[in-house]
């Protein structure tokens, strides 16, 4: 199928992944949020998510062929792009392209490494067992997340972990999301400038949220 | 003006290069670019050594022959101006340039700064033209195209097929060369009826002819002496998004 | 007409040699109707060849905007341009496929320039009383050519025409009196290569590379054309080039080439030189309206700053040397956009001429907009070219020429905007039909590369090239080519007489003998060496030179590009001789240091009354 060989099918799909990603992170920011409102409204969350049953695997099989998508591809399209590239100029100039752009395979795999991680540490919940959601219940019985996102992120090694891997998500969406703009043919000449400039405040407003949380568990402004 | 100059030698395509230094002394603002690498390859013809091998032709800045990377930039540093066009006023007394060829795995230096371009040619019969035949044709006025469609076509007509967009994007992609004429003959009534056929056609022979990805760098704008927007690659995208929408026809 | 069975067709190889509008065009005609093409051009693609320069347009007799315009206005005035020395019935064939040309290029996606409407824009060009030009923004060649080379790529994907790049035809063979096929060079590996065609088309451009310092791109040479004349070819009418009188002026003496500036430039744009030669240093804001000389305007009211290009670039060349030239080196006049910028608003003046003001700024560091441009004459065109007859054939049968590398049609000057209808017409609409009757007259493919001519070919070339690499002199081939250029533009150039051609004629040998003795051609045979490249070229043009050089002493008259100081007006116009000179010079190559042949034909006007060319 052309869509999966093609250099254009390819960058859609990449594109089009990356979107509903963009929405899982937007979904699952503001889920996060609810920390700040106190222990009660995330717990609450947690449980309503919980209580979706089989719908919560259906969603977790679904992220799961997004990213291997977006992976799978975004590997294949930089060691393509690796081999038609040759040596590099004497003086290496380049004028509009970002840091973010440049660093997409970096920053995507500093994410995927995380994503394993925060995997083990908030939802199979193996890597800290004391603190765990699972074998905490708050005061009506609940799974307390609240605790133990409260008690992890009072570890400075597990707060560093997470706004090293938020600062690769700000990155890699700095990027990502005035790309799909392009990519799925929307920006125009005129427009272009400002979607690009939208792309990176909007990741901005993401990564800042995100980091938010730990660090201000970390300076024990909530706790 | 007095400069030190870096140039890519490179006996042939199997040859390891490597840049060497050469004075350029005397240069006189208002020369061009190529009229000082041709006095340099005058002195060296006279020290009997090989002088450097450069592509370039029109000199005018339209045929897309010339293709040298002027520090670090395909072109150099002057925007919208080819390597021709370029004027030595744009540089300063005691100036060290580095000149180097295109560098892309599609492009092999064939000697010094001059490399084959080939593969922007095959990317071209993949599917750049209307299969048109010689007569028989209406009269040009039985199509209207009102003057934004005409200018639109025009703007991304004007690629001169030099390869800077390629020497210049990280991925050494040809996005941008292939989405001027994809985005040209799309919006015009004559090549809509391939539109289909040509935009997979030639997204397929970038690949296969060894660029590169288009990863939205948007170096190749920058550097295209055309000002060929990528405006034009996001219509590409659509062009081929379109071309998934199954067809009760094909 | 005789034709070729549609399944003949594919048993005939073609060569096309050069592959620009000419060449391009044809290769991609013919391959289409069916036969095996194969195209060569030393450049690097085949979208690179020079009409892709051209800028201001392409005339057509559509007579879209309803001004009287017809076939027969833009064969009169064609042959009233080319002062009467064209053979007519090639123009009327080139005046009434010219509509056919515009929709041909439109139906390929050429983007002309188009109105709010939708339909094709027209302007004005020099020498013609109708808006008949067809454009796109500044640059109408590299679109036309796009075009062609878009339909040379589909032929070459369909497998129909193979394409050779960066390979310079080195010679013509001939067997028997017949073009049979041709020998290359590979630029890349320095091979020396034969290939056969049943017929063999050269459109391998013009020769006014011939005064070094021209707007021709670098490459540009009359070597396949000086091949072809030494193997028998007649050179027709070599005298008559064009020297265009809008360029950028030269500005010292290391330019390697002069770049042109649309002749559409004239629609809006004014020609003056100061009244006075003590104004020419001072700013030309300076100088009040009253001190300035609107020569062109004076001299010729009815067609103005539109006059054609031979007067435009004799009288800025009068001016100069009247000392009333500007710049730095005198030899420029104004082309002042003032009057215009008032009259439209910058604006309009930018989105017609925006490209060309942004390329004089680049070249010349001044503001167009703020000062008016320097322009002076530089040559552009050869209206010259190889001998054919009607069907576009040589006099070798087999050896066709397309283009500007043929005489045909634009007589002793070109119009503006004539060269690129000139081009698309021979290779899209002339060839395909003319080739025919040649082709059904033969059996394909009876010789082909083991013929002894090829070898004996092949060998020639490659003694001439090691010839070249072992004289090891003192000179380099740019410095001896200048010389040739400086004799020749001050000899050969806008003005001649009887003693200055002698002069060329003592010199040229005089630089040939140096070049065979003192040039030093670096690197080696086998490999890709420009330097060799530029040295084959030159030894033709120091060949060549002296043939255009005899013609122009032997035409005493002066028409068109060809101004005899001896025949001229008493307020300085060109006189024309019909009685003695109204015919083809077609000369044909006797050997080095011998003179060349004359063969004249003779041209019957039967639809156009001779006249005294009047642009008043």
């Amino acid at each position: 199928m052309n869509l999966l060989t093609s250099t254009v099918g390819r960058k859609i799909l990449m594109a089009v992944t990356g979107l509903c990603l963009i929405l899982f992170v937007t979904v699952h920011l503001i889920g996060n949020l609810s920390v700040f409102a106190g222990p009660d409204s995330i717990n609450a969350y947690a449980k309503a998510l919980h209580d979706l049953g089989p719908l919560v695997w259906l969603f977790r099989l679904a992220m799961v062929a997004l990213f291997a998508v977006h992976i799978t591809f975004g590997l294949q399209l930089y060691l393509e792009n690796k081999a038609a590239t040759p040596d590099p100029y004497a003086i290496q100039k380049t004028l509009v392209t970002s840091f973010s752009a440049k660093t997409m395979i970096f920053t995507g795999l500093i994410i995927l490494l995380f994503l394993l991680y925060h995997l083990l540490h908030f939802t199979v919940q193996v890597t800290n067992p004391s603190i765990s959601a699972v074998n905490n219940l708050d005061a009506i019985g609940r799974p307390d997340v609240y605790s133990m996102m409260v008690l992890s992120f009072q570890k400075v090694f597990i707060s560093l972990i997470y706004i090293v891997a938020m600062g690769a998500l700000l990155l890699h969406l700095a990027h990502g999301i005035s790309s799909w703009v392009q990519t799925l043919g929307w920006s125009t000449g005129p427009s272009q400038d400002k979607v690009i400039s939208i792309g990176k405040i909007l990741a901005i407003v993401y990564g800042v949220a995100y980091i938010a949380i730990p660090l201000l568990i970390l300076a024990r402004i909530v706790n | 003006m007095d400069l030190t100059l870096h140039v890519w030698r490179q006996k042939g395509p199997q040859d390891i290069g490597k840049l060497e230094t050469y004075k350029a002394n005397g240069v006189s603002p208002d020369q061009s670019f190529l009229e000082m690498l041709d006095e340099v390859n005058d002195d060296l013809i006279k020290a009997g050594k090989d002088p450097i091998a450069f592509d370039h032709d029109c000199r005018e800045g339209i045929c897309g022959m010339c293709s040298q990377v002027i520090n670090g930039r395909p072109h150099g540093h002057q925007e919208r101006t080819t390597v021709c066009q370029l004027h030595m006023r744009e540089f300063n007394d005691g100036d060290e340039i580095f000149i180097e060829p295109w560098r892309a795995r599609a492009f092999p230096i064939l000697k010094d700064l001059i490399v084959d371009r080939t593969a922007l040619d095959v990317v071209m019969q993949a599917g750049g033209y209307t299969s048109c035949h010689t007569g028989g044709v209406a009269d040009g006025n039985a199509l209207l195209i009102g003057k934004p469609v005409a200018d639109y076509a025009m703007d991304a007509a004007e690629c001169i097929g030099c390869g800077a967009c390629v020497a210049a994007c990280p991925n050494s992609s040809a996005m941008l060369f292939t989405s001027a004429k994809v985005a040209q003959l799309a919006v015009l009534p004559q090549g809509k009826p391939e539109a289909r056929r040509r935009v997979r056609a030639m997204a397929d022979a970038i690949l296969s002819e060894g660029f590169g990805n288009c990863t939205n760098h948007y170096e190749c704008e920058a550097a295209c002496p055309k000002g060929i927007s990528v405006k034009f690659i996001a219509k590409l995208n659509r062009e081929y998004l379109k071309s998934l929408i199954p067809s009760s026809m094909d | 007409m005789k034709l070729v069975n549609p399944s003949n067709k594919r048993k005939f190889k073609i060569l096309v040699v050069g592959t620009g509008l000419a060449g391009g065009a044809a290769a991609a005609s013919l391959g289409e109707l069916g036969y095996n093409v194969e195209a060569f051009c030393y450049q690097d693609s085949p979208r690179r060849a020079h009409s892709i320069a051209a800028q201001g347009g392409i005339n057509a007799a559509k007579s879209y905007p309803n001004d009287g315009d017809s076939i027969y206005r833009l064969f009169y005035d064609t042959v009233k341009g080319g002062d009467f020395r064209a053979r007519e019935a090639d123009v009327w064939r080139l005046a009434q496929v010219s509509n056919n040309i515009i929709d041909q290029c439109v139906a390929q996606g050429v983007p002309f320039a188009r109105d709010y409407a939708g339909y094709l824009d027209n302007r004005s060009f020099g020498g013609a009383q109708v808006s008949r030009t067809f454009y796109a923004r500044g640059q109408t060649g590299q679109q036309l050519l796009l075009g062609a080379y878009s339909a040379l790529s589909r032929q070459i994907k369909n497998g129909q025409v193979k394409m050779y790049a960066r390979r310079e035809m080195l010679d013509l063979v001939v067997v028997d009196g017949v073009a049979k096929g041709i020998t290359c060079r590979n630029l890349v590996t320095g091979e020396i290569e034969s290939y056969w065609g049943d017929a063999v088309i050269l459109a391998t451009g013009g020769f006014v590379n011939v005064f070094y310092l021209s707007t021709n791109a670098m490459g540009c040479s009359a070597t396949a054309i000086w091949k072809a004349t030494k193997k028998g070819a007649y050179m027709a009418n070599p005298c008559y080039t064009q020297i265009h009188p809008t360029c950028i002026p030269q500005h010292g003496d290391k330019q390697s080439k002069l770049t042109l500036m649309s002749e559409s430039l004239r629609n809006d744009g004014r020609v003056w030189v100061p009244k006075k030669a003590e104004d020419c240093d001072k700013h030309p804001s300076e100088i009040p309206e009253e001190a300035r000389d609107y020569y062109l305007e004076r001299k010729y009211p009815s067609f103005g700053n539109l006059a054609p290009r031979d007067i435009a670039s004799r009288a800025a060349k009068e001016a100069c040397d009247d000392g009333r030239g500007v710049g730095e080196s005198k030899r420029g006049v104004f082309l002042d956009f003032q009057a215009s910028i008032d009259r439209l608003g910058k604006s309009v003046i930018e989105g017609r001429y925006g490209n060309l003001f942004e390329m004089y700024e680049k070249i010349t560091a001044e503001d167009g907009y703020e000062r008016p441009m320097r322009i002076y004459p530089a040559p552009h065109y050869s209206m010259g070219g190889l001998w054919v007859d009607y069907q576009c054939m040589s006099n070798i049968p087999g050896l066709f020429v397309l283009g500007e590398a043929n005489f045909s049609v634009h007589g002793a000057n070109r119009l503006g905007a004539s060269a690129l209808m000139q081009g698309l017409a021979d290779g899209y609409f002339v060839i395909p039909y003319t080739i025919a009757p040649y082709l059904a007259s033969l059996t394909p493919g009876q010789i082909k590369t083991d013929h002894p001519e090829f070898k004996q070919s092949a060998e020639n070339v490659k003694q001439e090239i090691n010839k070249m690499l072992s004289i090891k002199g003192k000179k380099t081939v740019g410095e001896l080519h200048r010389e040739l250029g400086s004799v020749m533009w001050e000899d050969v150039g806008m003005a001649r007489s009887e003693a200055s051609l002698k002069h060329a004629l003592k010199r040229i040998p005089e630089i040939r003998e140096e070049f065979w003795n003192n040039v030093n051609v670096t690197g080696g045979a086998m490999e890709l060496n420009q330097q060799l490249e530029n040295a084959w070229r030159l030894a033709d043009f120091l060949e060549f030179a002296e043939m255009m050089t005899t013609d122009a002493l032997h035409r005493e008259e002066s028409c068109g590009g060809h101004f005899r100081t001896e025949h001229q007006t008493d307020d300085g116009e060109a006189m024309r001789n019909d009685e003695d000179f109204c015919y083809v010079g077609a000369w044909e190559y006797k050997g080095v240091d011998k003179a060349p042949e004359l063969h004249k034909e003779p041209l019957n006007f039967e639809n156009v009354k001779l006249a005294v060319r009047s642009y008043k």
